[in-house]
């Protein structure tokens, strides 16, 4: 089985912890849902950093800070060294955004950013595009899980380029691969997984339902439901009907 | 001397970052540092020396996607 730099996840489901009504309902998310990674960020303190730390820790859930809002190779790295004496963990989500309306990475920024990561002994998740030639570019760099985009952050569309998807899948069958951004619905996440993903990564479709922790166990319903799919060998579509039941034996009626 | 805290002018008197993090209220915070930029651990707060103009972020955890 693949895992995540040596950590084996028993949930396929990574949240986000922004955008919630509340800590206590951030905290029922997680604990409806059972999701096993939980991503942070740094920003400037403001007084309230240690109270939310110290929450996040109760979570008793792995830490995956973030560089979000990083726009260059040089503000990541410096995000990340940062990230890493902070959260007391080598791992990080490489975020460097390429374009202010799509929140696309920026392949350029992303692949410099992660080969001197990696290079610093950083446990990189890059978020990238779906790209094939940046998927290879970032396993040379070092990269050990990979994380495509299904669509740009908060637009809650979906997969929009599955063909990219099960591409990628196909070419790197021993990195880890989790589609990271724009899940709008658990059938995006059950459809993710069902490819052969390893996990999906979200936050804005659980933190800003009606009732996020309800919907954060149905991520993880179904993105669990996708992953036994994925293991019990789905059929291969057809374009023509095969009927079901025997025809050998109908009466002649 | 006046140095850019977290984006907000700061008058300091400190001779390294360490004391300045201190004469700021974040003696016992736990924060990280970077100074004009470039990431400085806890280790080299001490010996650090601040500067006219300098630019420093003190950041703490928060809310992420």
């Amino acid at each position: 089985m693949r895992d995540f730099y040596g950590v084996t996840l028993d949930n396929p489901l990574m949240l986000g912890t922004a955008q919630y009504p509340s800590p206590a309902v951030l905290e029922a998310a997680f604990r409806e849902s059972g999701a096993a990674i939980a991503t942070v960020s740094l920003r400037r303190e403001r007084g309230e950093g240690q109270a939310f730390w110290d929450m996040v820790r109760s979570l008793g859930v792995h830490i995956l800070p973030n560089t979000a809002g990083c726009h260059s190779a040089r503000e990541a790295i410096t995000t990340a060294q940062m990230a890493r004496e902070y959260f007391e963990t080598d791992w990080i989500k490489l975020e460097v955004i390429g374009h202010d309306d799509t929140l696309q990475p920026d392949p350029f920024e992303l692949v410099a950013a992660a080969e001197a990561l990696c290079a610093d002994g950083f446990k990189v998740f890059p978020y990238m595009t779906e790209d094939q030639v940046i998927a290879t570019r970032l396993v040379e760099a070092g990269c050990r899980v990979l994380m495509p985009w299904g669509a740009p952050i908060g637009s809650g569309l979906g997969l929009t380029n599955p063909f990219a998807l099960r591409s990628l899948r196909a070419a790197f069958p021993d990195i880890p691969l989790v589609v990271d951004a724009g899940l709008g619905l658990p059938s995006h996440a059950a459809q993710a997984m069902e490819m052969g993903y390893d996990a999906v990564l979200l936050n804005t479709a659980v933190a800003q339902a009606d009732d996020p922790a309800a919907m954060a166990r149905a991520f993880a319903l179904a993105a669990q439901a996708g992953q036994i799919a994925a293991r019990s060998g789905p059929m291969p579509a057809r374009d023509m009907a095969a009927p079901s039941t025997p025809l050998i034996g109908k009466a002649f009626l | 001397m006046k140095i850019d805290v977290n984006g907000s002018p700061r008058e300091i008197d400190a001779a390294n970052l360490a004391a300045a993090l201190e004469q700021l209220g974040w003696g016992e915070a736990r924060v990280a540092t970077a100074l004009n930029g470039r990431f400085v651990p806890v280790s080299a707060r001490p010996g650090t020396p601040l500067s006219t103009g300098d630019r420093l972020e003190v950041l703490a955890a928060m809310q992420g996607g």
